[in-house]
């Protein structure tokens, strides 16, 4: 029942090094047709072919929405990853050749907020960086807080500071300026709308920080991009296909059901949408349930798992695929 | 010119028809000889040429005079075409998906060119050209979403999604199986599908709506939808039931061949663009029992499901009442000879 829509092949069109860290990529269509408009905080799913290695990577659209001409994205080289990152860092260039996802939104903007309040951290300012280009566009009130490690590394910070003004703050660690985020969100208007895009930490200190102040969860909003985490391989037998296939360390289990050949569905490969949501048919061992997906009640259950980024460490795992 | 458009009515004396065109390419829903719910989507890529499905918003022969009706239900009733406040945006996704749709699909009818956001629109079979600037509510007579709904056929309701749900917060409803938007606007996705009896316990709902929540942009789903309707009547509204309602009970054997209609609905659901929203189009087609039973499969195959379909679902549908009236009649247009395969005509 998965309907996919169709990937646009695309040829990189420009690669721009933000900061030591960042790099950021311009895709255009290889038809040299229009992409389509997509909505402010969209991914796209990157498709890589990594010396033989397929890498399949989310990241968030950064561009204007509303121009057709190509894509942005921002990536930060991860050194520590599973290789995504480097390859785009290290092998891409302009010129080549590549394929990527339609847009996908699963970090909307809530059309009835009165007002925006986006609080970013590091890498974490690309979403935001579309989401404001749309509210310039259709209207509507935000204030940004940007928090980086230095001014080195506040990629984009001096262009938004420029176009926007006071609507943004930028928070660098090495000055030591911390975002006073109790008086910050105690001071909100009725109606205002808080989103939250930075490191782990950084979510869950804005999203309890809001809870204990009592703002209704469904005006706060975050997103967090699970990089699969890398581990001990295991095996995994594959019920419905009839094969048993082994999950390297630095391989997704949805990776490594695509490399038998087997069709499995999937959007974000992130752990957040649910696309990839499989049963669990057998399972002696201990599934690592690393998504944002499955409810704790589930994920004690152990009779569904995310293939995408959630591993196994035991002696059998049996799955309906 | 292609097809001409009936002067007909769904109203007061009903000359609705269809043409043996019209008959030979109607969406008939049961692709076997019973019916029960499921999750029954498929991809809505354009389709066999000549059939409903060739185009991703088809325009047939009762195009104009659907357009008339829904003005009429419009005039008396104001309430039928709602948006809430922050839908505005996904009202132009919506006007912008159709335009360009009817410009590519049926150019000797519609015209659509762009100049920048400066945009301008022909309507040649409802007489309308219009100037205007893409996404600048001032320059439209009405919100985006009125002004594009009151020239194509079929309901159409706008889906906010926000906290892993559905809401419904924008529509245009006039020719309508019983329900009601000024009802149901507000509503989340279990909300509003609440009077459907069984469907929850086999947690239809469940599945459809997490397969929603990841429909993709560029990637439009479609199903069928289905019930029966005495007289050619779009406006089956609750508002309006005391009008239509009381029709079921004056239904006799000598009329039900002339008054009864299958009701089809053809639903797609698109995701779009700048507002992350849905768009659910609702369109409908009737066809009277005398019409549908010139295609023998089809008359074999409506007389088994009707036969066989559970009351409560009969009940929710509104024939539970003329079942019986419907079995006589269509058994005798069922030998008993096995159906092939697929909703298609032999």
């Amino acid at each position: 029942m998965s309907v996919g829509a169709a990937k646009i092949p695309v040829r990189v069109a420009e690669v721009v090094e933000v900061n030591p860290l960042i790099k950021r990529f311009r895709f255009q269509r290889r038809d040299g047709g229009p992409m389509p408009v997509f909505s402010g905080g969209a991914h796209i799913v990157v498709d890589m072919d990594d010396h033989g290695t397929r890498r399949m990577n989310p990241y968030s659209l950064m561009s204007d929405p509303a121009d057709t001409s190509g894509y942005e994205i921002s990536v930060r080289r991860d050194e520590a990853g599973r290789g995504g990152s480097l390859f785009l860092h290290r092998h891409v260039t302009v010129g080549m050749e590549m394929v990527i996802s339609s847009p996908i939104n699963l970090f909307p903007l809530d059309a009835r907020a009165r007002r925006h309040l986006m609080i970013a951290g590091g890498i974490g300012i690309t979403p935001f960086l579309s989401q404001i280009a749309a509210l310039q566009a259709h209207g509507g009130q935000f204030e940004l807080h940007y928090s980086a490690r230095s001014r080195d590394f506040a990629a984009y910070a001096d262009d938004l500071t420029a176009r926007h003004g006071d609507k943004v703050r930028l928070y660098l660690d090495d000055q030591g300026q911390l975002i006073n985020l109790n008086s910050l969100l105690q001071g909100q208007p009725l109606g205002t709308h808080l989103y939250v895009c930075g490191p782990k930490g950084m979510i869950g200190w804005v999203r309890q920080t809001a809870e204990t102040l009592g703002w209704p969860l469904a005006a706060v909003h975050s997103e967090e991009f699970l990089a699969p985490p890398v581990g001990l391989p295991f095996q995994v037998q594959l019920a419905a296909s009839g094969k048993t296939i082994t999950v390297g360390p630095a391989q997704s289990l949805l990776e490594a059901i695509e490399a038998a050949g087997v069709t499995a569905p999937y959007l974000c490969r992130g752990g957040a949408c649910g696309e990839c949501e499989t049963d669990v048919l057998g399972c002696d061992g201990q599934i690592a349930h690393n998504d944002h997906w499955l409810t704790d009640e589930q994920k004690a259950g152990d009779r569904q798992i995310m293939p995408c980024v959630s591993r196994f460490g035991g002696k059998t795992l049996i799955l309906d695929r | 010119m292609g097809l001409e458009f009936n002067d007909e009515t769904f109203r007061g004396d009903y000359t609705f028809r269809n043409s043996a065109r019209a008959i030979a390419r109607f969406p008939f829903p049961f692709h076997e000889d019973s019916y029960m719910y499921s999750v029954n989507m498929e991809p809505h890529l354009p389709g066999r040429p000549g059939s409903v499905f060739e185009h991703m918003f088809d325009v047939d022969e009762h195009y104009v005079a659907e357009m008339r009706d829904r003005a009429l239900v419009l005039a008396e009733d104001p309430l039928r075409c709602q948006s809430l406040p922050h839908m505005t945006l996904a009202g132009w996704d919506l006007l912008e998906l159709i335009m360009e749709a009817k410009a590519r699909d049926y150019p000797q009818w519609f015209s659509l060119t762009k100049d920048g956001h400066q945009w301008h629109w022909i309507n040649r079979p409802l007489q309308i050209e219009q100037t205007f600037t893409f996404l600048d509510d001032t320059t439209l007579p009405c919100g985006p979403m009125e002004y594009i709904t009151r020239q194509t056929q079929g309901d159409f309701t706008l889906q906010d999604q926000r906290d892993d749900n559905l809401w419904i917060e924008a529509g245009m409803v006039t020719t309508q199986a019983d329900w009601s938007l000024d009802f149901d606007i507000g509503m989340s996705f279990h909300e509003w599908h609440a009077p459907v009896p069984l469907a929850h316990e086999m947690r239809v709902f469940d599945r459809a709506l997490k397969f929603l929540l990841n429909l993709q942009l560029g990637a439009p789903v479609r199903r069928f939808n289905w019930t029966m309707t005495v007289d050619p009547l779009l406006d089956t509204s609750p508002e309006n039931y005391p009008k239509w309602g009381p029709s079921k009970t004056t239904m006799t054997a000598e009329t039900i061949g002339h008054r009864q209609h299958l009701r089809v609905e053809l639903q797609t659901l698109h995701r779009l663009p700048r507002s992350n929203a849905i768009v659910f189009p609702i369109r409908c087609y009737l066809i009277r029992f005398e019409e549908l039973v010139t295609v023998p499969k089809w008359a074999r195959r409506l007389h088994r499901v009707v036969r066989d379909i559970p009351d409560e679902l009969a009940t929710y549908k509104g024939f539970l009442r003329n079942k019986p009236l419907m079995l006589d009649y269509l058994s005798k247009y069922d030998d008993g000879a096995p159906t092939s395969p697929g909703f298609w005509a032999d």
